[in-house]
């Protein structure tokens, strides 16, 4: 059994919520107690029907807007998959919580209303799905009951959306339409549309194939803690390193390079919690012990010998600025975290604005505003180890801190070293 | 060879990361241990990250008085068996010193008590991380929140500004009087609890295991008789046969019938089960839609 994650997107009233809680409602993950003050709560309401949404809405805000404010995580199980839903809002801080939602997961679900077809709101998330490279995209076409359940509008909305995702890296496409209200393809097929002959969302979520989206070939290690006893006896000589694999597999005996130092030693053993393993692959948190004592510590990275990541301080990367307090333009200097390793880093240049509704690029932007997205190159103070984002999602991203309030206010994807330096 | 971690060997990868970075990137963390199944989880999963060293923080209780005998029994041997550092954080001193007020009335229950202490200890100490078994599925707003949640120098917890969590890129940055609530549990379900205590042996209270218990019907709940919990007119006292799905104060927290006496009898009691951990023995939760989230609000944990 696998553990997949996936994140939700669509704008406001498209469903996304009576989806999820329907998805929760048919896979019997969804129990008494919690019906029971969905009920109490629509009847209060003076809704017609139990609303499922509610069930999605934990804050009181939420409830008494009838919005969702932040992304909310949960979980249910199928006998073939462990599921964690990254739920996140389709309203005004839609990037802000996108990024976060689907900066971890393995698909994105995108909401469309059959009556609506494809608008801003499905574009820009298609193309933030897009841009943090979730390596597969279900386009959920709901509300098929409010166009008579017609074959003709779905193959509409497929084929609009399909010459759109052609300007995007989309690599796993998949179009399923739903009626989230009434259950139809969510978890069981519909009657209703004959017409359709693929899987339900359930089957296709249970399904769809994750297991090669990881690298297991470029060793990424970077390094979180040193493990040192103090004074016990019986660990007198103990020293390992502890941390979470980005990418590669670990054997003992295996030749690793430690960054920054560069020297080169071969991994002892790999343990997790004294548990001698194997084999150690992502997503593992293990601690490694070497054959020869190096100077190595957290932010370090171990990487093969003939195979290192980019080690460099000019960085040039796409930003999504989440601060509505501040504007991200040239000059500006921040704190970075990539990895375990925190560094300063000052902005050289913003190339540009992109226009996530578009793609147009505006090259003559003064500064990112909140939920903007640009092109920037970094300077850091420190040299990261690093990879494109496209190549590793882990040694890839990094983000940006506000040194004053010491808020996160940007999550950045390594395009790669700046060319001028 | 398939390189694939089943869910809990996921979940477990992701915690230990998380622990390691709160002991990294946090001076003075602290671990909240009551002896209940989760923080007993969390506590072990605290013993593998830093594994052969010892966890790095010591451990905190807040004991509202009104805790069960057993739980507390069982902390007491967890922590003397590791050698570990407790640190007891009382609410019935905090009463007797007239720092905060008790409830009156049959329904008076301490747990909303607990908040003031807790955030008074962790000032007298300058802890900036707290660590605690929190996990999304117990309720709604808990899953709403982050796995660092940032706490400000009153405790309050702001669910519309929190920090965003992108790739599991983690903001440790406080300001001084601030802290975090770092829940390393956070994705974890009471199955995956069960479970991962199933596969680990992780050592339980008896509590948690079908025994004899003098009890009583209030709400909908079954509640144990206790000194604490005075009857109300109509209610008779039985004897059942109960485990208790959460432990916390006697005062709201309720038992259920069953017969499950090993880890295997309770995980397909709870895989079978209709009612959600809370719903089933959380009386406070019951005040109103919005009682957790209240109480997080004013720096509950």
């Amino acid at each position: 059994m696998e553990l997949l994650r996936f994140a939700t997107a669509g704008s406001v009233d498209d469903g996304k919520s009576t989806l999820i809680g329907r998805l929760l409602f048919d896979t019997q993950s969804l129990l008494e107690d919690q019906l029971a003050a969905v009920e109490r709560t629509s009847q209060a309401r003076g809704d017609e029907y139990v609303n499922l949404a509610l069930l999605l809405d934990g804050l009181k805000a939420e409830r008494e807007q009838g919005i969702t404010i932040d992304v909310a995580y949960r979980s249910f199980a199928t006998a073939k998959r462990r599921f964690i839903i990254a739920d996140t809002p389709g309203h005004l801080q839609y990037t802000r919580n996108m990024v976060t939602g689907a900066s971890t997961a393995d698909l994105a679900l995108i909401l469309v209303d059959a009556r609506k077809g494809v608008v801003e709101q499905t574009r820009r998330h298609a193309f933030l799905a897009s841009l943090l490279r979730v390596p597969h995209l279900v386009l959920c076409v709901n509300k098929m009951d409010l166009v008579g359940y017609d074959a003709d509008v779905f193959e509409r909305i497929r084929e609009e959306f399909r010459q759109f995702s052609m300007k995007l890296d989309v690599t796993d496409l998949a179009f399923i339409p739903v009626c989230a209200l009434g259950g139809d393809n969510v978890v069981t097929r519909s009657g209703r549309m004959p017409w359709y002959q693929g899987p339900t969302l359930l089957h296709h979520l249970e399904n769809v194939h994750i297991a090669s989206d990881r690298d297991l070939i470029h060793l990424r290690f970077p390094v979180q803690s040193v493990i040192r006893p103090a004074s016990t006896k019986q660990f007198h000589d103990h020293r390992s390193y502890a941390g979470q694999l980005l990418g590669g597999v670990m054997r003992p005996g295996d030749e690793v390079k430690a960054l920054p130092s560069g020297f080169t030693t071969r991994i002892q053993s790999l343990e997790v919690a004294g548990r001698p393993v194997a084999e150690a692959f992502p997503p593992m948190s293990v601690s490694v012990t070497l054959e020869d004592a190096l100077d190595v510590g957290r932010g370090d990275m171990l990487c093969r010998p003939g195979n290192p990541p980019t080690v460099g301080q000019d960085v040039d990367a796409m930003v999504c600025w989440l601060s509505d307090a501040a504007v991200l333009g040239a000059g500006a200097r921040l704190a970075l975290k990539h990895t375990t390793r925190m560094a300063r880093a000052m902005v050289k240049r913003l190339h540009y604005r992109l226009d996530v509704n578009t793609l147009h690029r505006d090259v003559g932007s003064p500064g990112l505003k909140l939920n903007e997205v640009g092109r920037v190159t970094l300077r850091t103070t420190v040299p990261l180890f690093f990879d494109a984002y496209r190549r590793n999602r882990g040694t890839g991203s990094f983000i940006l801190i506000d040194e004053g309030t010491n808020a996160t206010v940007g999550a950045g994807m390594i395009n790669g070293p700046a060319v001028e330096g | 060879m398939r390189y694939e971690l089943s869910p809990l060997e996921a979940l477990e990868a992701e915690s230990l990361f998380i622990l390691r970075e709160v002991a990294s990137e946090l001076d003075r963390p602290v671990l909240l241990f009551s002896g209940g199944k989760d923080s007993a989880v969390l506590l072990h999963l605290a013993l593998k990250a830093f594994w052969p060293a010892p966890p790095p923080f010591p451990l905190m209780h807040v004991d509202t008085g009104h805790n069960f005998p057993e739980v507390l029994r069982f902390r007491d041997e967890r922590v003397a068996t590791l050698g570990a550092r407790l640190i007891g954080v009382s609410v019935q001193e905090a009463i007797d010193a007239g720092r905060v007020t008790e409830e009156k009335g049959p329904r008076a229950s301490r747990n909303r008590l607990q908040t003031q202490p807790l955030l008074e200890a962790i000032q007298a100490h300058g802890f900036n991380a707290v660590l605690g078994g929190a996990r999304r599925d117990e309720e709604k707003s808990r899953a709403k929140e982050r796995v660092y949640s940032f706490r400000d120098e009153f405790g309050q917890w702001d669910p519309k500004n929190q920090r965003p969590e992108p790739w599991g890129l983690y903001n440790g940055r406080l300001r001084r009087g601030e802290h975090l609530r770092v829940f390393p549990l956070s994705n974890w379900t009471e199955l995956d609890v069960w479970h991962y205590i199933a596969r680990e042996g992780v050592a339980l209270p008896s509590l948690y295991f079908t025994h004899p218990r003098q009890v009583f019907h209030r709400d909908g709940m079954l509640m144990a008789h206790s000194p604490f919990l005075p009857l109300l007119p109509g209610e008779t006292v039985m004897t059942r046969a109960v485990r208790f799905r959460t432990v916390g104060d006697m005062t709201c927290t309720a038992c259920v019938e069953s017969s499950a006496a090993t880890v295997e009898q309770v995980i397909a009691e709870v895989r079978a089960s209709r009612v959600t951990e809370r719903g089933a023995s959380r009386a406070d939760d019951r005040f109103s839609e919005t009682a957790m989230e209240e109480r997080k609000r004013e720096g509950y944990f």
